[in-house]
C-alpha cells in the first residue's frame, strides 16, 4: 500500500537480555509512537544464528539495522537515549 | 655452552610465544588458560606480538587461535605480517580465524549495550576451529563505545570470564600514552592489571630521532619473571627480544674460550688468541693498520661462521672491503653469505647516544657475535653532551653482557703524542686487551710496530714486533733490538742477513775443529794399542824371568845340601841354636 515508507528493521539481540528485552521494547513504543508508515522488524538472537551476525558485523548487543530505506544504518544501545535514536531515523525530535 | 639454551619446553602452564627472548625471561610463555594484557602506544608492536603468538601457537603448538581485530580490518592485519615471512597463507582456515570486529564509523549509539554478540561470535568460532588462543587487538576502540566507567568495567569482566570458563589462553591488547604512570591511574583500564594474570608494557619512544622500543613484563602472576625492560626490535621475522644472557653462563663461557685474532703470530703473542667476549683496543696513529688488523679479526670470526657486524666511522663499506682486498683480506665473500655486515656509521647523524642506540639495535638485528667499532675516537669526536665519556664504556658492558667479542680501534691524532690515558673515552683502562700500534722512523724509514700493553688473564709476548702488510696477509715479524733500539724494515733484514753470515762462518769453524779431534783421537787410540802390546812383552819377559830365577835357586841349594851331605854335617838346627 505505502511501499515507499516501509521500513525495515534488524534487530540483534542476545538472548533475552536485560539490554534486548528493553531494545525491542523501546523500538516497538518509537515505531507506534513516531513511524505511522508501515514497519517491519526482524528479530535475530545471536546466540541462535552467530554466522548471521558474523555476517553482518555485529558484535554488541543490541544492535538495530536499518536496512531500509536506504541508507542502512546501524544503531548499537538499548535505545533508551531516543534523541540520537530519532536522529537516526530521519525523524523530528520528541515535543515539536 | 649453553648460552644458547632454548626455553625450557613450555611447561604445563605456559603457553610459548616463539617470540625469541620473551619466552626466556617469562619463563616457558604467557599464562596458558588465562589472560594478558599488552600495553603500549601506538606503533609499538602490540598486534605484531600477538599475532605471532597466535602464529606460533597454531605451526608449533598445534593451538589454533583466533585474532579479533578491533582497530585494524583483518585484510590489512595479514599483509601487514606477509613481510615477517610467518607464511600466513598457508595457515589453514581453521589454524588461524580473523574476526573483522571493527566498530562501524558511522555507528549511532542509543543507550548501554553490552558485547555478549561477541561472545556468542567467538563460541561459534571456537566450535568451528577448536581455538585453545585468541588475541583481542585494541580492546580499548570498542570500549570507548561504551557510556561510562561501570559499564567498560562491566564489559572487561564479561570477556575476561568468557575467556577463563573456555580456558583459552588470551591476549588483551590495549593502547596506551608513553606516560605509564598515566595509563595506571586512568580509569577505567586501571584495574585492568589487577584482573589479569600477566601484564606486558610496551614502550616505544624516540631517542634523539632514533627509535627505541622497550618492553617489560610488569606483572606475572605465579611466575617468576625478569623485571627489567629489555630493548626489542620488529625485524625481519618479527618480534625480537635482546635479552642478555645470564651472567653465570657467560662467565662460564667466557673464562676459557680463545678466538683468534686471524693473525696467526698474534694469536701466539697473546697466548691463544683475544678472549671470547672480551673487549679489545686497537691504538694508533693514522695509517697504522689498525682498521686492518680490526678486518684480519673479522674476517677470521666469519671462516668460524660467526656473524659478525663491523661499524666503520671512516669509510663505507664498499671502500673498506676494496681496499681490504689488497692486503688479502677477502670481505666481500661473507658480505655476501650473510655472515658479515659492514656498516658505515658516516650515515648515522645524531650524538653519541643515536650512534649507540643504533649500533646496539643493529648488533642485535644481526644477531652479531663478533663486533668492530672502527674508529671508535670519531665518535667522541662528534659529540658534547654529557653522556659522552659513558658511552665506550657502556658499549663495553653492553657487548659483555651480551657475550659479544668487541674489537674497537681508536685513533691518536698526533703522531708526536704519546700514548695518552686522558683520552675523551675513558675506555683504556676497560679494555681486557691492548694493543697499541706505532710508527718507529729509523734510517729513512717508517715502519709499524705491534705492541701489547695489556691483556688480562693472559701471558703475553712483551717484545715489540713489526706488522708486516703484504697481498698474502697480514703477518708479524720478530723486531731486532740493537743498542737498545727496535730495529725494522731495511736495518732488520740487514741484521738478518749478517746474522745468518756469521752463523755459516761459525759452522765451518766448527767443522773443521771437529776433525782435527777425530783425527788426534785416533792418534792416541793408535799409540795406547802399541803400548798395550809393549806392556804385555814386558810382562811375559818378566814372568820368564821369574821362572828361571826360581829353578837356579832351587838347584843352588840342592847342590849345597848335597855338598853338606859330604861333608857330614851337623843339624843346620843346632847351628842355628848355637848362634844364639
Amino acid at each position: 500500500m505505502k511501499p515507499k515508507r516501509n521500513t525495515h528493521f534488524l534487530l540483534y539481540v542476545a538472548g533475552d537480555g536485560p539490554n534486548s528485552t528493553l531494545a525491542l521494547a523501546n523500538l516497538n513504543a518509537v515505531c507506534r509512537s513516531r513511524l505511522k508508515e508501515s514497519h517491519s522488524i526482524d528479530v535475530i538472537d545471536v546466540f541462535r544464528d552467530p554466522d548471521r551476525a558474523i555476517r553482518d558485523r555485529v558484535f554488541m548487543t543490541p544492535t538495530l539495522i536499518k536496512l531500509s530505506p536506504q541508507p542502512t544504518i546501524k544503531i548499537i544501545g538499548n535505545l533508551s537515549d531516543r534523541a540520537p535514536l530519532l536522529r537516526a531515523l530521519g525523524v523530528a525530535p520528541d515535543g515539536t | 655452552m649453553k648460552a644458547r639454551r632454548t626455553p625450557a619446553p613450555s611447561s604445563q602452564n605456559k603457553a610459548a610465544t616463539g617470540i625469541s627472548g620473551l619466552d626466556e625471561i617469562t619463563r616457558g610463555g604467557l599464562p596458558r588458560a588465562r589472560t594478558t594484557l599488552i600495553v603500549g602506544g601506538a606503533g609499538s608492536g602490540k598486534t605484531v606480538l600477538s599475532l605471532q603468538f597466535l602464529v606460533h601457537g597454531a605451526r608449533a603448538c598445534n593451538e589454533a587461535g583466533i585474532f579479533v581485530a578491533f582497530e585494524e580490518s583483518a585484510e590489512r592485519i595479514a599483509i601487514n605480517a606477509q613481510s615477517f615471512g610467518w607464511d600466513i597463507e598457508s595457515l589453514t582456515p581453521g589454524q588461524l580465524t580473523f574476526i573483522d570486529a571493527q566498530p562501524d564509523a558511522n555507528v549511532v549509539r542509543s543507550g548501554d549495550f553490552d558485547l555478549e554478540a561477541l561472545c556468542a561470535v567467538l563460541d561459534h568460532a571456537i566450535e568451528q576451529s577448536n581455538a585453545k588462543r585468541i588475541v583481542f587487538d585494541a580492546l580499548d576502540v570498542v570500549l570507548a563505545l561504551l557510556p561510562d566507567a561501570a559499564a567498560r568495567r562491566r564489559e572487561l569482566y564479561r570477556i575476561h570470564n568468557w575467556l577463563l570458563v573456555r580456558a583459552l589462553s588470551g591476549i588483551m591488547t590495549f593502547k596506551a600514552g608513553v606516560d605509564e604512570t598515566a595509563w595506571i591511574t586512568e580509569q577505567p583500564f586501571g584495574f585492568l592489571q589487577f584482573m589479569v594474570d600477566c601484564a606486558v608494557i610496551l614502550n616505544h619512544s624516540v631517542v634523539l630521532g632514533v627509535s627505541q622500543r622497550n618492553l617489560r613484563v610488569q606483572k606475572y602472576r605465579g611466575s617468576s619473571f625478569d623485571e627489567n625492560e629489555y630493548p626489542f626490535l620488529i625485524g625481519r621475522s618479527g618480534f625480537e627480544l635482546a635479552v642478555i644472557r645470564p651472567i653465570a653462563v657467560l662467565a662460564e663461557s667466557s673464562s676459557s674460550e680463545r678466538v683468534s685474532s686471524g693473525v696467526e703470530r698474534l694469536d701466539t703473542m697473546l697466548n691463544g688468541g683475544y678472549y671470547r667476549g672480551a673487549s679489545i683496543q686497537i691504538t694508533g696513529f693514522s695509517g697504522t693498520a689498525k682498521s686492518t688488523l680490526a678486518a684480519c679479526f673479522a674476517e677470521a670470526a666469519c671462516k668460524r661462521g660467526e656473524r659478525t657486524l663491523f661499524v666503520s666511522f671512516d669509510s663505507d663499506a664498499r671502500e673498506l672491503a676494496r681496499n681490504l682486498v689488497s692486503v688479502g683480506i677477502d670481505l666481500d665473500k661473507h658480505v655476501e653469505s650473510g655472515l658479515l655486515h659492514i656498516v658505515s656509521a658516516r650515515s648515522i647523524i645524531g650524538s653519541s647516544e643515536t650512534c649507540f642506540v643504533r649500533i646496539k639495535a643493529l648488533a642485535f638485528e644481526h644477531e652479531a657475535v663478533c663486533m668492530v667499532v672502527d674508529p671508535v675516537s670519531t665518535w667522541a669526536r662528534s659529540v658534547n653532551d654529557l653522556t659522552a665519556p659513558t658511552v665506550g664504556e657502556r658499549l663495553i658492558d653492553w657487548s659483555k653482557a651480551n657475550g659479544v667479542t668487541l674489537l674497537f680501534t681508536r685513533l691518536f691524532d698526533d703522531v708526536s703524542t704519546e700514548i695518552h690515558v686522558d683520552s675523551p673515552l675513558q675506555i683504556s683502562t676497560l679494555a681486557d686487551t691492548w694493543i697499541h700500534l706505532n710508527y718507529l722512523v729509523q734510517a729513512g724509514e717508517r715502519n709499524r710496530g705491534l705492541s701489547i700493553i695489556k691483556s688480562r688473564g693472559t701471558s703475553h709476548s712483551n717484545q715489540v714486533r713489526e706488522l708486516l702488510l703484504s697481498d698474502e696477509g697480514v703477518t708479524l715479524a720478530d723486531a731486532y733490538t740493537a743498542g737498545g733500539a727496535v730495529l725494522m724494515g731495511t736495518q732488520r733484514w740487514q741484521k738478518e742477513r749478517s746474522e745468518r753470515n756469521e752463523a755459516e762462518s761459525d759452522e765451518v769453524t766448527r767443522e773443521l775443529m771437529r776433525v782435527r779431534l777425530d783425527s788426534e783421537e785416533a792418534e792416541l787410540a793408535m799409540r795406547l794399542k802399541s803400548l798395550e802390546i809393549e806392556l804385555h812383552a814386558k810382562q811375559v819377559e818378566k814372568a820368564l824371568l821369574v821362572r828361571t830365577t826360581d829353578a837356579r835357586i832351587g838347584e843352588l841349594t840342592r847342590e849345597r845340601d848335597h855338598i853338606d851331605e859330604l861333608r857330614g854335617r851337623d843339624t843346620p838346627k843346632k847351628r842355628g841354636q848355637r848362634r844364639k
